[in-house]
């Protein structure tokens, strides 16, 4: 496929194999931060033509593998009330909350519905002007602009029957998070492309300089990927911490600015809790308090609520990227994608899932 | 829709379906002559019989039913009617048989247009007429609105088997050669994009289609089929998974060489699926003795319907049952079930 194939050809793949074992001469630790990029590298068995010294470790970037336990049950609590239409990006109907998922919710009668778009749920509030329609705002930056334009619209056209659980988050003060944490192992990170795409690279600056790190924006492809390894283990090998492109073919400095600006005027910065690390300041996106009517956990007033974790379920080492989803014991065992203990083994991006899927026989 | 003046649809005091139409009463008897025996006529039917009584040549026959639901019930490239006969072929054909009769039970929903109804039975009609197989009995059921989804049906169906060849998952080999009988993932993704209203620049049509002729043109080339397995729900990778399992043997398939189109695989990279995972309605997959795999797929390229076949792998041993997959890139990697209903990515 055109603007495809040529990112997966197996000569090229080797020929950037070659030069990652040629000026690989220590071990290191590098860090990919999306689970679109993890899903990939597991897919293509990207990493098996890496050098034994490169270690891939697998970050927090699946938004529905760090949504909260929390969130989620806020999530199913509001998709079973009578009258409302609960609507969500597919991969979050699987994800388990602290008793059952939103497939069951429907299952039992809940009116939940897959979308492709937030703008969508939109149309749905515009055409039952009976039902209460509720988004679940869930993601990245990548999103977050599809889902500001949902509110704006809403907000535009005056539809009180449409609100919005959110759980957006952000990238950076992930990585921030994870770089001071006592126990990091990461030396470099690959930064996400599709991320960048809409964000821009100029707030990485700062954290490759305070923390001595090499970030490399990086495409999904499998070319995309081991090119940006190479950059990354390039910068390592000479004492370099600076921040690079390798997905200029989507990704420029100062991103997407009209995206930028619609994201600020719809959101504010708010501190937000991901599942498996904790609460991270500064780390998430929620409605400006002008947008405050699309809140759903304002208008449906949804209590807060304290669930525990699995205790079997280490997703919290694994989305910090401390273990691999194998070394777990549940892993494989009691925790499969028919039967998950925690959300990296649900999302087809999360970790777990993709170990599963690609190679359990390790 | 289009009305096709040609092919009127016979019952016009009532354009929909109603309760009483499956009543027992004479709506009922009025709808099954009027319809289903007129559209479907032939001198096994004709009796209208509690049970159609034939004679089948041979000893082995082979017997199997399936019952189609798919929304909506017209999609491109093919309708409810035409696939619960491809359907029912297909499973027959997968058993080395060749197709003879089919029965037709409809469940029916109240309020279903009249038209709608006579539409599908013609398109089951040209479906058989095509196939070379005849409906030979047949039930109706009528249920309330909101009990069923428009439309369900249910084929049974016979063939005969002709031939000596053992075909199942068992009787797979080490060193068999894999061939896939066309490209993948074209029905799966025509139902989403109309169910979902997505637009793509090209129309993907479904690839509905009946298999048994090739089929038994293998046969009849005296190919040594061990197995074949048509590629429905869950797709290529299902397909081979079911049989690692039941043959115990490590199977091993190489990405690029399965053909999957261009529009197809683009739809399927937008939404985060996998083409392996998605279902078909007229693809197969056969086990062949590596001997003839090149005789089969001259045969195969032969029919339009698997015209692009392709030889995709081959059973490596006798093993814990594994079916792995050499990536684009060169890397094997398990090929696996996709579990539960595929469920498209955030981004």
């Amino acid at each position: 496929m055109k603007f495809l194939d040529e990112y997966r050809d197996a000569g090229l793949a080797e020929q950037f194999a070659r030069e990652l074992h040629r000026v690989t001469t220590r071990p290191w630790k590098i860090m990919e931060v999306c689970g679109g990029q993890t899903h990939a590298i597991v897919k293509f068995g990207i990493d098996e033509l890496l050098p034994k010294e490169i270690t891939l470790i697998h970050g927090p970037g699946c938004p529905v593998c760090v949504t909260p336990l929390e969130m989620i049950d806020k999530a199913l609590e509001i998709a079973a009330r009578p009258g409302v239409i609960f609507t969500s990006f597919g991969d979050m109907l699987r994800v388990p909350g602290s008793t059952t998922d939103l497939l069951s919710v429907k299952a039992k009668g809940g009116d939940v519905r897959m979308i492709y778009s937030p703008l969508d749920a939109v149309k749905l509030a515009e055409l039952n002007p009976a039902k209460e329609i509720v988004f679940f705002g869930v993601g990245f930056e990548t999103t977050a602009p599809a889902t500001a334009m949902a509110v704006y619209q809403a907000a535009q056209k005056k539809f009180a029957n449409f609100s919005m659980l959110i759980s957006h988050v952000l990238v950076p003060p992930a990585i921030e998070a994870l770089m001071s944490s006592p126990n990091c192992r990461v030396q470099g990170f690959l930064a996400a492309g599709h991320v960048c795409t809409v964000m821009g690279f100029e707030e990485y600056f700062p954290l490759a300089a305070k923390y001595r790190v090499p970030i490399v924006v990086t495409g999904f492809e499998p070319l995309d990927i081991l090119q940006g390894v190479l950059m990354t283990v390039k910068q390592l090998e000479s004492s370099r911490a600076e921040v690079e492109n390798q997905y200029s073919r989507s990704v420029c400095r100062e991103g997407n600015l009209p995206a930028q600006e619609l994201i600020k005027k719809i959101f504010k910065v708010v501190p937000r809790k991901w599942r498996g690390i904790g609460e991270i300041p500064q780390s998430g996106l929620g409605l400006n308090d002008e947008y405050a009517a699309f809140d759903a956990e304002k208008k449906f007033g949804v209590a807060e609520s304290r669930v525990e974790e699995s205790a079997e379920c280490l997703s919290g080492l694994v989305l910090q990227g401390q273990i691999k989803p194998h070394e777990c014991p549940a892993f494989g065992v009691k925790c499969t994608p028919e039967h998950p203990l925690g959300a990296p083994m649900v999302s087809g991006e999360g970790a777990c899932a993709a170990y599963y899927r690609y190679r359990r026989q390790n | 829709m289009e009305f096709n003046p040609a092919c009127p649809v016979p019952i016009s005091q009532y354009p929909h379906v109603l309760l009483a139409h499956g009543g027992g009463g004479k709506l009922m008897h009025q709808l099954i002559g009027k319809m289903f025996l007129e559209a479907f006529r032939n001198p096994l039917l004709e009796p209208q019989h509690d049970a159609a009584v034939m004679e089948l040549p041979g000893k082995k026959i082979a017997f199997t039913t399936d019952s189609h639901v798919v929304r909506p019930l017209f999609f491109p490239g093919g309708d409810i009617g035409s696939m619960a006969v491809h359907g029912t072929v297909n499973d027959l054909a997968m058993a080395g048989a060749r197709p003879l009769y089919l029965s037709s039970a409809f469940i029916i929903e109240e309020g279903l247009p009249m038209e709608m109804l006579w539409k599908i039975i013609c398109s089951m009609r040209d479906a058989a007429k095509k196939c070379g197989v005849q409906i030979v009995t047949g039930d109706t059921k009528v249920v309330d609105k909101g009990k069923g989804d428009s439309l369900f049906i249910n084929t049974a169906g016979v063939g005969v088997i002709e031939h000596e060849q053992k075909i199942a998952p068992q009787n797979v080999q080490p060193d068999d050669a894999i061939l896939v009988s066309g490209d993948l993932g074209r029905h799966g993704m025509a139902i989403m994009a109309v169910r979902e209203g997505l637009e793509f620049e090209s129309k993907i049509e479904s690839d509905s289609a009946p298999v048994h002729e090739v089929v038994l043109d293998l046969l009849k080339a005296g190919i040594e089929i061990h197995c074949l397995r048509d590629l429905t729900r869950g797709g290529l990778a299902s397909a081979l998974n079911e049989i690692a399992e039941v043959a115990g043997m490590k199977i091993a398939v190489e990405e690029k060489s399965i053909p999957v189109r261009e529009d197809v695989h683009a739809a399927c990279e937008m939404l985060g699926l996998d083409p392996l995972h998605v279902a078909n309605e007229g693809r197969f997959i056969a086990f062949v003795a590596a001997k003839d795999s090149e005789r089969a797929l001259e045969i195969l390229r032969r029919h339009e319907v698997s015209a692009n076949a392709a030889l995709i792998g081959r059973v490596v041993k006798k093993s814990a049952p594994l079916v792995t997959l050499k990536s684009a890139i060169g890397v094997q990697r398990i090929l696996d079930m996709a579990s539960g209903e595929q469920l498209p990515r955030i981004c």
